[in-house]
């Protein structure tokens, strides 16, 4: 009897980790095809040497509300700097919360023309896009906008 | 790359006036998402960096990863100083480079 317990018990043991065993795949499954919002959140910070970025109005996004396609979303970034030696954007990083991977594209600045650039990127789904421009003092500045998209534009 | 980058640059420009430059790579961008009918990974290959300079010097540059667009367009801006040549080139995974250049006169 105490046998037959036994056995029951290591049957059920085998199966729980069975079944933790496939969630844990699961999980690591839908990490690695999805970024999320905190993977952004942490290249973000990244920037910032681990200090809160300021939401500044100074950085103005253009993006469609709604994107009917997201495998080419016209955005246009400007911020509001005088680009002189003295003081000038040095970088402009543009991070996608719902893409594979979150990191869409850095612009590097020299004090030269106007903080203004203009791509196209790829939306994988409906999501938040944001913008950190880092400034020649080192201070970093974000701002975000929320995109519609329709139909995905990461493939796969 | 099959085809030539196009840049738009203007041919003179005043000293001290901001020009916008608009350029435009004709590449697939492959994100290594994608697969295949058969199911095996499409390799990825992209255009990973961009840069303009000139005489030397980068003006303006870029990091690109796989969420840029096919076809990377990009645009910005720069202030005219002095005539002479602008170096743009565009850096594949494979580190093969592509260059294009184009005068601009300033009076």
């Amino acid at each position: 009897m105490s046998n037959t317990n036994s056995q029951l018990v290591r049957m059920d043991r085998r199966t729980a980790l069975k079944a933790a065993g496939a969630g844990f795949v699961a999980l690591g499954f839908a990490s690695a095809a999805h970024a999320t919002p905190e993977a952004a959140a942490e290249a973000l910070a990244k920037l910032s040497g681990g200090a809160a970025a300021a939401t500044s109005d100074k950085i103005t996004i253009s993006l469609p509300e709604i994107a009917e396609n997201g495998a080419t979303v016209p955005v246009g970034i400007t911020v509001d700097s005088p680009m002189t030696a003295a003081s000038f954007v040095k970088q402009i990083h543009v991070f996608a919360e719902g893409n594979p991977s979150p990191e869409t594209i850095t612009f590097n600045l020299t004090p030269t023309g106007t903080a203004d650039v203009n791509t196209r990127i790829r939306l994988s789904k409906t999501q938040n896009v944001l913008v950190a421009a880092v400034m020649n003092d080192g201070s970093v500045l974000t701002n975000k906008k929320e995109v519609k998209v329709t139909i995905g534009g990461c493939g796969g | 790359m099959a085809n030539k980058p196009r840049v738009k640059l203007p041919k003179s420009a005043k000293a001290g006036e901001i020009v916008q430059i608009k350029t435009l790579a004709s590449h697939d961008m492959e994100t290594g998402n994608r697969k295949d009918k058969k199911g095996n990974k499409i390799p990825r290959l992209i255009l990973n960096k961009f840069s303009c300079s000139f005489k030397g010097e980068e003006l303006f540059g870029a990091i690109m990863h796989p969420s840029v667009s096919a076809n990377p367009y990009i645009a910005f801006s720069i202030t005219a100083k002095e005539s002479g040549t602008y170096d743009f080139t565009w850096t594949d995974d494979n580190g093969e480079v592509t260059k294009v250049s184009q005068d601009m006169s300033v009076s």
